[in-house]
């Protein structure tokens, strides 16, 4: 028998049963579909991730306490009295002349409102130094970003970012503004003059929606930021390295200049350099995929068995098909020929729905926001034609041991059935 | 053409044996026309099956011409069967929702010959079935079932047909017209029919007559002297 002819029986054959045909590719359908969006979810978090490293700047050193929690997780200001790190800690590292070491800037960062007139949007308040413009590359629209005399003073001066200002000025020129700044909740407001916007940052980039105010100025007010002997605590110390250098250098001499000071042999402190934090993402986010791939192989699979036991009720119930066809001719390798194209045609059928509708889906959701996150889909090619083979793989699998089955019907026995 | 020589079929059913078949000796012609009596277990149906190579003889030869068949691999009985034999069974044996021109290509789609629609649709001319090539089974009489049957049976130009009890479903003048149909083509195209039949009525169509008993042949009005000597006219 010819395949065209194996093809146009399987096509009579599922059409004839129209719907219990759709309801067993429908698990193939969704098994697929759901590889492809999980795949792309995963994917698509890791670009984010990614791109959120990169849109920081580059050749970036970050240090961080090992003991004080960062902004996020402490939401406020509690947690810095717990701090090991220090403005003094990135002055000494400045003035190490560690080579490759271009800036260095100590900051705070706590979650904040910001407040102006009848606007306020919530913000990351980072308290640094003017050190921090050449750190991260910053640069001002208007104004000016925190300036040296800021470092020393008690001034409460504020530069904010582009998307800040939009939100909190829509009509007038932000620089000379006051801007108020509600932490922990609103038990602690701050007046702020507004002296510099940023210009606004492409990408995934945090500083649009970032406050910078003096470090010094803040410290004055939240007096626990002091320590006995003056120095004050900081959540993290950047460091700007020079392009091409020798990173693991860098960090060891870093480590050095901090241990000294404190007369330390362990740390206290984490070193990382972006390329650490990228590797730590990838890690997390491959293990990410790997788990919801792993998630939706399962339902491939029970979309598999679903295509075979469909398969084995259909051989039973054909019974006495396959003796007639056995009578006029047909070979086993021709009824084995015919369901196994079967299996394969509702799993084909299922895959490319699935396909459709995964790639649809990704689509339709890409950079919509889920419980506040923003959803950033990456559909891999490979994932497509991974999930087209798995299904015709499944059909294959699944058909094979129903059509193995229906070459052991006698066909004596399936002719004499009523 | 045909030629059994002491063919046994035993069927082991738990600890007893049953010889639907012990010993058969018999030699069919080309252009024959034999039915096949005998009470209900007699034997009647192993026997077709076995000449039409749907089952295999556990003892004994079975030749179709010069060639000894007895031990074929399935699938080239397969294939023997859907070229060398067509059935004709009680029950019509049709498949469900396909048209009596689809019926009756099934045959060569399997040998894959070429040209199917026209010798499907000519074999349903052959057996006055020409108005009804669309129809499905539900569609069509028992009488008219059986004729779409029988031009499957036809349609690959068999050596043989093999009819077990075709009139059985039939009203008695239905199953007179199938009969005068199969007379026609024996007498006028040589066609070699073997016929399984209940009724004296339905088997005087036939020239020769077997009788059957417990697994045996117990008349046989066209035996000729050759036969139980081991003879190999065919
Ligand atoms: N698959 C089987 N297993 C066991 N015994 C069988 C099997 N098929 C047939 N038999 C036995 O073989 C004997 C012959 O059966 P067969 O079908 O050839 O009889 P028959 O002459 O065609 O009868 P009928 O006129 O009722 O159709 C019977 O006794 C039957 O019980
Ligand atoms: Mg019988």
């Amino acid at each position: 028998m010819s395949l065209a002819d194996a093809f146009r029986i399987t096509l009579r054959a599922i059409f004839a049963n129209r719907l219990r045909s759709a309801l067993t590719s429908l698990g193939l359908v969704i098994g697929v579909s759901s590889v492809i969006v999980l795949i792309a979810v995963g994917q698509g978090t890791q670009q984010g991730v990614t791109d959120r490293i990169h849109g920081l700047g580059t050749d970036l050193i970050f240090i961080e306490s090992s003991r004080a929690a960062t902004t996020s997780q402490a939401g406020g200001i509690a947690g810095l009295a717990e701090t090991t790190l220090f403005q003094g800690d990135a002055e000494a590292i400045e003035a190490a002349g560690i080579p490759g070491v271009v800036a260095v800037a100590a900051q705070v960062s706590v979650e904040a409102h910001a407040v102006a007139g009848s606007e306020n949007v919530g913000v990351e308040a980072v308290a640094t130094s003017s050190r921090y413009a050449d750190v991260r590359d910053l640069e001002v629209a208007s104004g000016t970003f925190i300036t040296p005399r800021d470092d020393e003073g008690r001034g409460l001066v504020a530069v904010i970012g582009s998307r800040v200002a939009e939100t909190l000025y829509p009509e007038v020129e932000p620089v000379g503004q006051e801007v108020r700044l509600s932490f922990v909740g609103g038990r602690l407001i701050l007046p702020f003059t507004v002296i510099g916007v940023l210009e606004e940052q492409g990408g995934a980039n945090e500083v649009n929606d970032q406050v910078f105010v003096s470090l010094e100025g803040m410290a004055q007010r939240l007096r626990f930021l002091f320590t006995p002997t003056g120095d004050v605590r900081v959540t993290r110390i950047d460091v700007q390295t020079a392009s091409g250098i020798d990173e693991d250098r860098v960090k060891e001499d870093i480590s050095n200049v901090l241990l000294y000071r404190r007369e330390a042999i362990e740390p206290d402190f984490t070193i990382q350099s972006q390329d650490d934090l990228l590797k730590a993402a990838t890690e997390v986010s491959t293990t990410l995929s790997i788990l919801l791939g792993s998630i939706a192989g399962i339902s491939l699979l029970v979309g598999g068995i679903g295509v075979m036991n469909i398969m084995l009720v259909s051989v039973t119930e054909r019974t006495r098909e396959i003796g007639i066809r056995r009578a006029v001719g047909a070979t086993a390798a021709d009824i084995v020929k015919q369901f196994v194209m079967e299996a394969l045609t509702l799993s084909l059928f299922g895959g490319i729905a699935g396909i459709a509708i995964g790639v649809g889906l990704s689509v339709a959701v890409d950079g919509r926001e889920l419980g506040g996150q923003q959803l950033t889909m990456l559909i891999q090619p490979w994932s497509v034609v991974a999930a087209f083979f798995v299904a015709a793989g499944v059909g294959l699998a699944s058909g094979s041991y129903p059509a193995y089955r229906a070459t052991t019907i006698d066909p004596i026995a399936a002719l004499r059935m009523e | 053409m045909i030629h059994l020589r002491d063919v046994a079929r035993v069927y082991s059913a738990g600890e007893t044996a049953v010889h639907a078949l012990a010993g058969v000796s018999l030699d069919i012609d080309r252009g024959e026309f034999v039915a096949i009596m005998g009470q209900s277990g007699s034997g009647k149906s192993t026997l077709m099956n076995i000449i039409g190579l749907l089952d295999r003889p556990t003892a004994g030869e079975y030749r179709l011409g010069e060639r000894d068949v007895s031990r074929l691999p399935e699938d080239a009985r397969a294939r023997l069967r859907g070229r060398g034999f067509g059935f004709v069974f009680q029950s019509y044996n049709l498949l469900p929702r396909m048209t009596a021109l689809e019926q009756v290509e099934l045959p060569l789609i399997y040998q894959g010959a070429p040209d199917r629609r026209r010798r499907a649709a000519e074999a349903l001319v052959r057996v006055g079935l020409a108005d009804r090539i669309r129809h499905v089974p539900t569609e069509l009489s028992g009488g008219e079932q059986q004729r779409v049957a029988l031009a499957r049976s036809l349609v690959v130009n068999p050596l043989v047909l093999l009819a077990d009890e075709p009139t059985g479903a039939l009203d008695t003048a239905t199953g007179e017209e199938l009969m005068r149909l199969l007379t026609a083509l024996v007498d006028e195209q040589g066609l070699t029919v073997v016929l399984v039949t209940h009724e004296a009525e339905v088997a005087t169509h036939a020239r020769r007559t077997v009788r059957m008993r417990d697994g045996r042949i117990i008349e046989d009005t066209g035996a000729r002297a050759g036969a139980r000597a081991g003879g190999t006219a065919s």
